[in-house]
């Protein structure tokens, strides 16, 4: 027996709008002329088909196990009053585990990576000390001593191997300490940028070369002489790869390896850059100068959003997953929330160390701030800096070991080729006008004629004395008349477009054009 | 001391590592783009592995039936079961073979001379041949008991030859061809219709599958005729610049039939317009001797005199495979299985090979993680595939010297064709000489 009642709420379940915006790729192609029915087919099959994955990844997203953490005060307190001891003792003891400081004076000051997954520390101290920690479960994994100064300390692709940037030459070091290269043709490295897709360590050097060295085949791909200076700050783009070094004159440059020259050049700040930072998105790029300036930039329209002054300039920069900054001044470390949206005028979190800072990491899926200074390394709790859930297939902060080796096979099979690092990483998915053009017009000249040039209109014959002369002609007027208004609708609205062109241009002269005369106030 | 609320991400292992040996991993998934950088990047790398590993795994031949004393003129699909095979050889001879074991079950003398059709009856319990003999003979399709003979069931005698054979698909009619074509009642000894337009003789006649009263013949005036069996003339016919061989209805498109060509191509119709054909095939190097469809109706496959045979999209021009071996020669007839997965090729040399469909393909049961990267990699070398370098390595084919250079020295003549008619438009007054499309050129004429 069925029950009289209907469903009160009929039809699928909604999807909140936000939701279902962050799966979407692109917009929807314009609709092709009605005869061409088989590319309308395609077409309409494949939006679909993208609109029905953006919607089951928008439901999916209920699921995830885990939420984002956060720090309140009360109303009159302040967030960055509130030291690491309180949070450490307020939060549960694997989270107070995370809170630690490592005492090592002797070594010098340390700079510090978190391996992709986040469980794996690397410590490479100034005076040759390098450390490899699996920071949770406080197990030493290898600690050797170089005997030469070190410069900076980067992982690979796993927990397995990492990069040294010696004194003289770049080293390669298994997780167990062992020296597995010494890449001599990399000389004076600086800085190092590990790009995880393409498996290129990309390196900047006291000499101003860019180098690129792609780790899974051993070859050096591209060195590019920047002809820029020493380079000593680095940062990579997550979002395209490219790499953005700063200079002593205030500019910002982008590089890639397919071009001898920069991509982009920016003049970001009137000192020196100090330091450099790009969020997961490739959106917003915040960069710190000599003159005590934190400015805040879209990296996609190259404008500046936002411009903060320091009363002592940010060293280092960092980025958390989820959009927190740290900003290292002398030995102070403040942390900002949300830099680029809301104008920020108090930290949201700051803690102190002993010694001047000398490498600040976010670690990856947690909220933890690793701190490299003059005395040695501090992890600070940051609540809400990492990324609650993580992708199992992509980076899994729990695997095994079987679950690495898998990964790494599969993850050098699809390593991308770095030809293909540009400004947009979704250059392949677009048609390629230029190349249809001229395959085109190279058609046109092997056959003679243009096989897609519109037919002439013939009317159809039609029977019962429906073809007379008279009618035929009138039902060939009808088409010329509706070709001649697409003609003339085209026509005005190209126009329209230049005018408003044409009159922004105006615009935009007449705003900074600096001369004001007394006249000026008569112009219309 | 202080009021505070805080939250620290702590994440309890138990809920991220599996509880035992035994179990299998964990894999939490999150879908955000933003933790899945390069996406188009890394599509593009995978679509290129798999183009290139469907390359690798391409080894399209399966075995090779050996039995027939003479080239195989004809063969003929069990309605009922899928590993049975009949063929019919230049000596009379007819072989039912079972495909799984790939060995021939039964063997019988049909006819003095060519075996020249082969058809199944629907109903799979009886098969009819016709031969150089001129005679019409229906056998059974059990094998004769211990100590029984090779008796046919009925025999008809002809007076002239008869050169092909069609049933119908649901009733007990059949229709052969040889000077006219003739339809037959499987009770009846003589004809109950014939249909003659002029011509002296037919090569080939089929059945419509889907609209079963049709059929369709190729007839030696370079025509091809159409019936209706239940008029008594024929519809029309559609005359062409070369003879065809064969045709083949498609299975699923009630109008449309593929015509094998002398003149190296295949023409696909549509019934209803035959003023000109919907799609020229061009790909082969020589006479395309026998065309069939495959159950889909999506694809066919074509068997020509170059020893190659070729497997056309049904909308598109160009090939998307050949298969070829140095041991095949002229290939004469050529079966599509009704299970989509295999082609049956009969040649000269007295051998029927069995080929796979998709080259690449893996047969037998797969696993279900198996089935879901086999179809995720035909979806990346789908999306993919208009780019450079992935058309580059998915077209690329492996093909004898003598057709490699066949191909290439055609593409030279008719380049050298259209040149001299570019330039007679070019140099004649604008209009007098009209463009005529490649369809459009290789029909001569339709006839009511």
């Amino acid at each position: 027996m069925f029950s009289q009642k209907s469903d009160p709420f009929p039809g699928p379940a909604p999807i909140p709008e936000d939701r279902v915006q962050k799966f979407k790729r692109k917009e929807k192609l314009k609709k092709p002329h009605h005869k061409q029915y088989k590319l309308r087919d395609i077409i309409a099959r494949s939006e679909d088909a993208s609109e029905m994955a953006q919607k089951q990844a928008a439901r999916f997203d209920l699921l995830l196990p885990e939420e984002a953490g956060f720090l309140e005060g009360d109303e009159d307190e302040d967030t960055f009053t509130i030291s690491q001891e309180d949070i450490a003792d307020a939060v549960d003891i694997t989270s107070g585990a995370k809170y630690f400081n490592l005492k090592l004076s002797q070594f010098g000051p340390y700079r510090v990576d978190y391996s992709k997954t986040g469980r794996h520390l690397l410590l490479g101290g100034r005076r040759g000390h390098v450390a490899c920690i699996d920071w949770v479960s406080k197990q030493l994994m290898c600690e050797i001593n170089v005997m030469e100064s070190v410069n900076d300390v980067k992982w690979l692709h796993s927990e397995t191997m990492y990069a040294v940037a010696q004194k003289k030459w770049l080293y390669l070091y298994d997780s167990n300490g062992i020296e597995l290269h010494c890449i001599r043709k990399f000389n004076d490295v600086l800085r190092m940028q590990f790009l995880p897709y393409h498996f290129l360590l990309a390196t900047a050097s006291a000499t101003s070369f860019l180098q690129y060295l792609d780790v899974s085949v051993g070859k050096e791909v591209a060195a590019i002489c920047t002809k820029t200076g020493r380079l000593d700050v680095m940062c990579q783009n997550p979002y395209n790869a490219i790499i953005h070094l700063g200079h002593a004159n205030g500019t910002v440059t982008l590089w890639s390896p397919n071009q001898k020259e920069a991509l982009v050049k920016m003049l970001c700040h009137q000192g020196g850059v100090r330091s450099v930072a790009v969020d997961k998105t490739g959106t917003y790029m915040v960069t710190s100068g000599m003159d005590k300036k934190l400015k805040v930039y879209d990296i996609r329209a190259f404008k500046p959003l936002k411009s903060y002054f320091l009363p002592a300039g940010a060293s280092c920069l960092s980025l958390s997953q989820r959009g927190l900054l740290s900003a290292a001044t002398g030995d102070v470390v403040q942390i900002y929330k949300d830099v680029w949206s809301t104008p920020v005028t108090k930290p949201y979190m700051a803690h102190r160390v002993r010694g001047t800072v000398w490498g600040l990491h976010f670690c990856p899926f947690e909220d933890v701030l690793g701190v490299g200074y003059g005395e040695g390394f501090t992890s600070m709790l940051v609540p809400g800096a990492g990324e609650p859930n993580f992708d199992g297939l992509d980076a899994n902060p729990y695997r095994s070991a079987k679950q690495r080796q898998e990964w790494e096979v599969k993850a050098l099979l699809e390593k991308i080729q770095p030809d293909l690092i540009s400004l947009d990483p979704t250059a392949l998915a677009q048609v390629d006008q230029a190349t249809l053009a001229q395959r085109h017009q190279d058609r046109v000249e092997a056959l003679g004629f243009d096989p897609l040039a519109k037919e002439k209109f013939v009317p159809k014959f039609k029977k019962k004395g429906r073809s007379s002369a008279g009618a035929v002609e009138r039902r060939k007027k009808q088409v010329a008349h509706e070709e001649q208004r697409d003609i003339i609708r085209k026509g005005v609205e190209d126009k329209m477009k230049m005018e408003k062109e044409r009159r922004e241009r105006e615009q935009n002269v007449a705003t900074f054009s600096s001369q004001k005369s007394a006249l000026d106030r008569f112009k219309k | 001391r202080y009021q505070m609320k805080v939250k620290v991400l702590s994440r309890n292992p138990d809920d991220y590592v599996r509880e035992t040996k035994l179990d299998i991993q964990r894999v939490p998934r999150n879908y955000d783009p933003s933790l899945h950088p390069f996406e188009v990047s890394r599509e593009y790398t995978r679509a290129l592995n798999a183009t290139k590993l469907e390359r690798v795994f391409a080894k399209p031949f399966v075995a090779s039936l050996d039995g027939h004393r003479d080239g195989v003129n004809c063969m003929a699909k069990h309605t009922e079961s899928l590993s049975t095979l009949l063929s019919g050889s230049c000596d009379g001879e007819v072989k039912v073979w079972n495909l799984s074991k790939h060995e021939c079950v039964r063997t019988l003398q049909a006819h003095e001379g060519f075996v020249r059709g082969m058809v199944v009856r629907f109903c799979g319990t009886s098969f009819f041949t016709v031969g150089d003999d001129k005679t019409i003979k229906q056998w059974k399709m059990e094998s004769p008991g211990y100590g029984e003979e090779e008796e046919p069931l009925n025999t008809i005698l002809g007076k002239t030859v008869y050169t092909g054979l069609d049933h119908h698909q649901n009733d007990p009619v059949f229709a052969t061809c040889g000077q006219q074509v003739d339809i037959w009642d499987e009770q009846r000894s003589s004809p109950i219709r014939s249909f003659t337009w002029g011509v002296d003789s037919f090569s080939s006649v089929r059945f419509n599958p889907v609209e079963t009263e049709l059929l369709a013949s190729c007839a030696s005036d370079r025509s091809i005729v159409l019936y209706d069996m239940r008029e008594s003339t024929p519809l029309k016919k559609v005359i062409m610049s070369m003879r065809s061989n064969t045709l083949c209805w498609n299975p699923m498109e009630a109008y449309y039939f593929t015509c094998a060509n002398e003149d190296y191509n295949l023409y696909t119709y549509d019934m209803r317009y035959l003023t000109s054909p919907i799609i020229v095939h061009m790909d082969h190097v020589s006479a395309v001797l026998d065309v069939d469809y495959a159950p889909t109706g999506k694809e066919f496959v074509s068997a020509s005199f170059d020893k190659t045979l070729r497997i056309f999209a049904k909308d598109s021009g160009h090939s998307r495979s050949v298969y070829h071996t140095k041991r095949m020669q002229h290939v004469i007839c050529i079966k599509w299985s009704a299970d989509n997965k295999y082609i049956l090729s009969g040649s000269d040399e007295m051998n029927i090979r069995l080929w796979k469909a998709n080259a690449a393909e893996k047969l037998g049961v797969l696993a279900p993680r198996e089935r879901e990267a086999a179809s995720y990699s035909q979806k990346l070398k789908e999306k993919f595939q208009h780019h450079p370098q992935i058309r580059r390595i998915a077209r690329h084919r492996h093909l004898p010297k003598n057709i490699y250079h066949q191909t290439k020295e055609l593409r030279i003549m008719k380049e050298a064709r259209r040149r001299k008619e570019r330039n007679l438009r070019k140099h004649s007054k604008p209009g007098s000489v009209p463009m005529v499309s490649e369809k459009e050129k290789h029909v001569v004429t339709v006839v009511k």
